[in-house]
């Protein structure tokens, strides 16, 4: 039998269309014109062609917070994954724990960006923080505002506090969804504990790890709010990520131009990174769908 | 309605008058020929949209990797892209 095709059910999606239009392709046509134009104010502006790509492109301190960018999501990624994997492994799989532990895992995602900063701001603290205080103590010495060393440590340790349950909640959903019979089947050959995760909970946990990843990467590519309320993108500009610098260049220094061309590459690589995810993701359920 | 506030410019109105333009012709082929998605050389399935897609973000990527090699004009990164778009169109 042959499907009715009708696309008049596209007209439904309309009211979508024009909301988005209105929160997002307008305001990004508006940085693209900003892109090629100069202005010093009053929305005057003047013609400057490719000037701020090739500026944006060749500039050292943009490559720099670009390497630092780089730097951070892959060490926070490769800390939150498997200590996420870790913590989902160990959970208690039912009853009264497993709720408990849920709810505590859910908590640190429950805190908006810049409480958490500024926690963790106080919290470092040598002369009224815990953390600060103690190690100064324990004679460590230990200053997030004067040595970069310690800022990224403290950076990094905020973000594995906060995100890492977004990645064991991911991993518990998906452990949760493998029949008991896998490991059952697992006893009858005497598979090692090793075994057992690399053949059925690896596998099963593809999906929901590869969500994990595209979260965590994305949020920890774009991240702001977090670093700039603990360190300012400081001392100096050690961590001045992307975002902190673009806000520098756009609001701080009133750059429109540059700043425009800096967003539209910094989209690019995102929609880039996000479009292969994605379709990785898509084939996969293909392949298992089959 | 007064669209000054967007700072438009020739080139970047021919720019998104092209993204749209495209977008209209893909909706109408959509339309007049209805397609099933196929697997390329990428190994995955894509439409008609799909290629669009990955021919105009590459094509970004190229005029950016143009602009920092050998700088503007980018006539060049264009016949490059061209060139890319038809080869993602052909085989992808």
């Amino acid at each position: 039998m042959e499907k009715t095709v009708n696309h008049k059910a596209w007209f439904l999606v309309l009211p979508v269309l024009v909301l988005v239009a209105f929160s997002a392709v307008i305001p990004l046509m508006t940085v693209v014109n900003y892109s090629v134009q100069d202005t010093f104010g009053n929305n005057v502006f003047f013609w400057a062609g490719l000037e701020w790509f090739q500026q944006v492109l060749a500039s050292p301190r943009i490559h720099d917070a670009l390497m630092r960018q780089i730097l951070f999501s892959a060490i926070i990624l490769a800390i939150e994954v498997p200590l996420g994997i870790f913590v989902a492994l160990n959970m208690p799989k039912r009853g009264f724990w497993a709720s408990l532990c849920l709810v505590l895992m859910a908590l640190p995602l429950l805190i908006p960006w810049n409480v958490v900063g500024t926690i963790w701001q106080i919290f470092g603290r040598v002369d009224i923080g815990l953390l600060g205080h103690t190690l100064a103590k324990l004679g460590i010495s230990y200053n997030y505002t004067a040595n970069a060393f310690d800022a990224w440590v403290t950076v990094i340790v905020m973000d594995v506090w906060h995100w890492t349950s977004l990645v064991a909640l991911l991993a518990y959903a998906g452990l949760q969804s493998i029949p008991d019979a896998y490991y059952q089947a697992a006893k009858i050959d005497q598979a090692s504990r090793w075994k057992v995760f690399r053949y059925i909970e690896l596998p099963k946990m593809q999906g929901v790890l590869l969500i994990a990843i595209l979260l965590r990467f994305m949020d920890s590519f774009m991240i702001y709010t977090e670093p700039f309320v603990v360190t300012g993108g400081g001392p100096g500009n050690a961590t001045t990520f992307l975002s902190i610098d673009l806000v520098k260049m756009a609001i701080g220094q009133f750059d429109l131009g540059p700043a425009a061309a800096f967003s539209i590459m910094y989209f690019l690589v995102i929609l880039l990174i996000s479009w292969v995810f994605y379709t990785v993701m898509t084939n996969l359920d293909k392949r298992e769908g089959i | 309605m007064n669209l000054s506030w967007m700072a438009w410019t020739m080139p970047t109105a021919v720019f998104f008058l092209t993204i749209a333009g495209l977008l209209v012709v893909m909706t109408i082929l959509a339309i007049r020929f209805p397609e099933s998605p196929r697997r390329g050389v990428l190994r995955i399935e894509t439409t008609r949209g799909d290629r669009l897609f990955i021919s105009l973000l590459g094509s970004a990527f190229i005029s950016l990797a143009w602009l920092a090699a050998f700088g503007a004009p980018l006539w060049g990164a264009l016949i490059l892209c061209l060139v890319y778009a038809a080869a993602v169109f052909r085989w992808v």
